[in-house]
């Protein structure tokens, strides 16, 4: 059995604190070969010479077949390339907006970076609007850039959107599990009543229904369910699913 | 650290909300958050809890000589500070307009309406008087931060004491917790400032605004109140016209706000006095309750569906009844304490107790809505559906 593998193996799904290490002793093997390993770590796992070093508290996960990594809980959102965000519109200065992304630094976006636009056709996105956009640069040295294109020049669902509706804030893990392939919640969600959703990977969420009422709803719900199992989830919106036919 | 801006779809969700009369945490216009009031170990050292926003209150006490304007009364100093624990907003040694508002505001609230007896703080005449200093902070920012800083005020003002002193010709004793106990203040009467939030020009109030709900806020008015219904002082900022009625029924509500936070305040002192006599264990730490990230640890949430009930009796009543109803016959007494109601009809009880669905007796259909809630969350209508 690969020795790196399974060191990790046998904390898979158990709570690691920052500074826990798992450091691999390579047994002699007679015949002097070494079989190269390839271990890609996570979020949350960072290599430091010849150990792999913990440095967020969280679970650790594994993906076949070879992806580690730490799954945390927080609120603080830190900008990372190709993640999709909700930005709000701060400033137009010249060609460029500024958009909080709830970082500790603010965006920026380039007006060019739309489908369709050009010098002269320039979007309109005024201070105050909700965009939908992917990072090109996020990094801790330098300022994080958005665009609201793919790579193929297509918007693809991104761009400035939200003329109604409600937006809130929930931690980052929920919002990670709302964006799973196969999200538990949204499905049991969806059977209640139909609404829009928009999920930012920087814990904010758009919600737009049919009234009033039924976004203050959607909100409530998708804030409470954070912290309950999937039985307690269920119950609940089988309730309110009942309670408003 | 700058603050999160508010977007336009946010600010126009919300005052369409508050066209609907609907608020983000379900509340009615008038309704406040849940009031919690904590009282540590040091006497004078309050933490008021308005929903989610917090402030703490520490009042304390020093012999100083008095202003040479009023040699016989005793000095109060007031100071609120905003952390930046409260909210990014909010940066150090920065002097906001918020800042200056709550100052002032505060001051007019509790110096000006001479809710404490100052004359009583003399101790030597001209020489020593007692200052009575009481420091705010914000711990946290969740909106309406002067009603919250008014109700700390004023309970840790109630729950202070200060040294016993003696005094012999010139000489001043001031006598330790330990020697004799300290002296509670003279407090004629409990000041406590009820704010309301006016959108839309005036034409929408809302009482106790959340965080939200301030930012998109046309004006802003303030009523400092005791339980007498006496007004201490009124604020009125932002700049909107406000009409002789609205400003009357403001008073009226913040009347009724007033005596029933007066005596959430007056029932934790009490609390509080009786635990110390007791030798019970007091203090912040026993306030807190225990909290488990495994269990639910958020307050609950009401989700409010009226109109739902309507539409469910419009449907319920859409739909023929098929069954004809048949009237109880009235009980008959056969003897003392025992009736019969009903003779020769087949006891239907404790047959088929897996079908809960089937109607329940053979004689009398209910079309009314049924409403089982067990639920210990939220307050939610749920429709058994007995028209098949």
């Amino acid at each position: 059995m690969d020795t790196i593998h399974a060191c990790f193996k046998e904390k898979i799904g158990e709570v690691l604190l920052p500074g826990d290490v798992f450091s691999f002793s390579f047994p002699e093997s007679g015949d002097g070969s070494i079989k190269t390993e390839k271990v890609i770590c996570g979020p949350g796992l960072r290599r430091n010479g010849e150990e792999v070093q913990v440095c967020k508290s969280g679970i650790l996960r594994h993906k076949q077949p070879n992806m580690y990594w730490i799954d945390s809980q927080q609120r603080r959102y830190v900008p990372a390339k190709g993640e999709s965000v909700i930005g709000i519109v701060t400033a137009k200065s010249g060609d460029i907006f500024k958009v909080d992304v709830g970082g500790s630094e603010q965006a920026s976006l380039s007006y060019l970076a739309f489908e369709g636009a050009t010098k002269r056709n320039r979007p309109n996105v005024q201070v105050g609007d909700l965009v939908y956009g992917q990072f090109t640069i996020a990094n801790k040295d330098m300022e994080p850039e958005l665009v609201c294109i793919d790579s193929c020049g297509r918007a693809n669902g991104m761009g400035v959107f939200g003329a109604d509706g409600l937006l809130f804030k929930v931690s980052l893990g929920l919002v990670r599990r709302l964006l799973a392939p196969q999200s538990e919640i949204v499905k049991d969600l969806e059977k209640i009543f139909p609404f829009e959703l928009v999920v930012g990977m920087n814990g904010r969420v758009w919600v737009k229904a049919k009234t009033v009422q039924q976004t203050l709803i959607v909100t409530n719900l998708l804030e409470t369910c954070e912290n309950m199992t999937s039985q307690q989830r269920q119950t609940l919106f089988k309730k309110v699913a009942e309670g408003s036919l | 650290m700058r603050d999160t801006p508010l977007s336009n779809c946010e600010r126009r969700f919300l005052l369409k909300a508050i066209e609907e009369k609907k608020r983000l945490d379900g509340r009615q216009t008038y309704d406040y958050r849940n009031i919690k009031i904590s009282f540590g170990t040091d006497y004078g050292c309050c933490i008021v809890e308005l929903g989610k926003t917090r402030v703490l209150c520490q009042v304390s006490c020093e012999l100083v000589p008095p202003k040479d304007s009023r040699p016989t009364e005793g000095i109060m100093f007031f100071n609120l500070e905003l952390s930046p624990m409260a909210s990014p907003a909010f940066e150090p040694n920065r002097q906001s307009e918020l800042l200056v508002t709550l100052n002032r505001q505060l001051e007019r609230c509790l110096r000006n309406s001479k809710c404490i007896d100052t004359e009583s703080l003399c101790v030597v005449s001209g020489e020593k008087v007692w200052q009575i200093r009481v420091d705010v902070h914000v711990l946290n920012h969740d909106g309406n931060l002067m009603d919250a800083a008014s109700i700390a005020a004023i309970s840790a003002l109630s729950h202070f004491r200060r040294p016993d002193v003696a005094i012999q010709g010139r000489d001043v004793t001031v006598f330790s917790p330990e020697e004799r106990d300290p002296i509670p203040l003279s407090i004629y009467h409990m000041p406590i400032c009820v704010s309301f939030a006016f959108f839309l020009q005036g034409s929408y109030l809302l009482v106790d605004p959340c965080e939200r709900e301030e930012r998109v806020k046309d004006g802003l008015l303030v009523i400092a109140m005791n339980k007498h219904r006496e007004i201490c002082s009124i604020q009125s900022s932002g700049g909107i016209m406000l009409l002789k009625d609205q400003v009357l029924r403001c008073s009226k509500i913040a009347s009724v706000k007033v005596s029933e936070i007066t005596e959430l305040i007056n029932k934790a002192l009490e609390n509080d006095r009786k635990i110390r006599k007791e030798g019970g264990k007091f203090g912040f730490a026993e306030s807190m309750p225990k909290e488990r990230i495994t269990t639910l640890k958020r307050d609950e949430a009401p989700v409010e569906m009226t109109d739902v009930e309507e539409t469910a009796k419009d449907i319920v009543n859409r739909t023929e009844t098929t069954t004809e109803v048949v009237s109880v016959p009235s009980p008959v007494l056969v003897g003392m304490g025992t009736a019969q109601v009903g003779e020769g009809i087949v006891n239907s009880w404790g047959l088929d107790e897996e079908e809960e669905d089937e109607p329940q007796t053979e004689d009398t259909k209910t079309d009314e809505v049924m409403v089982i809630s067990d639920s210990e969350e939220e307050e939610v209508v749920i429709l058994n559906e007995e028209v098949q």
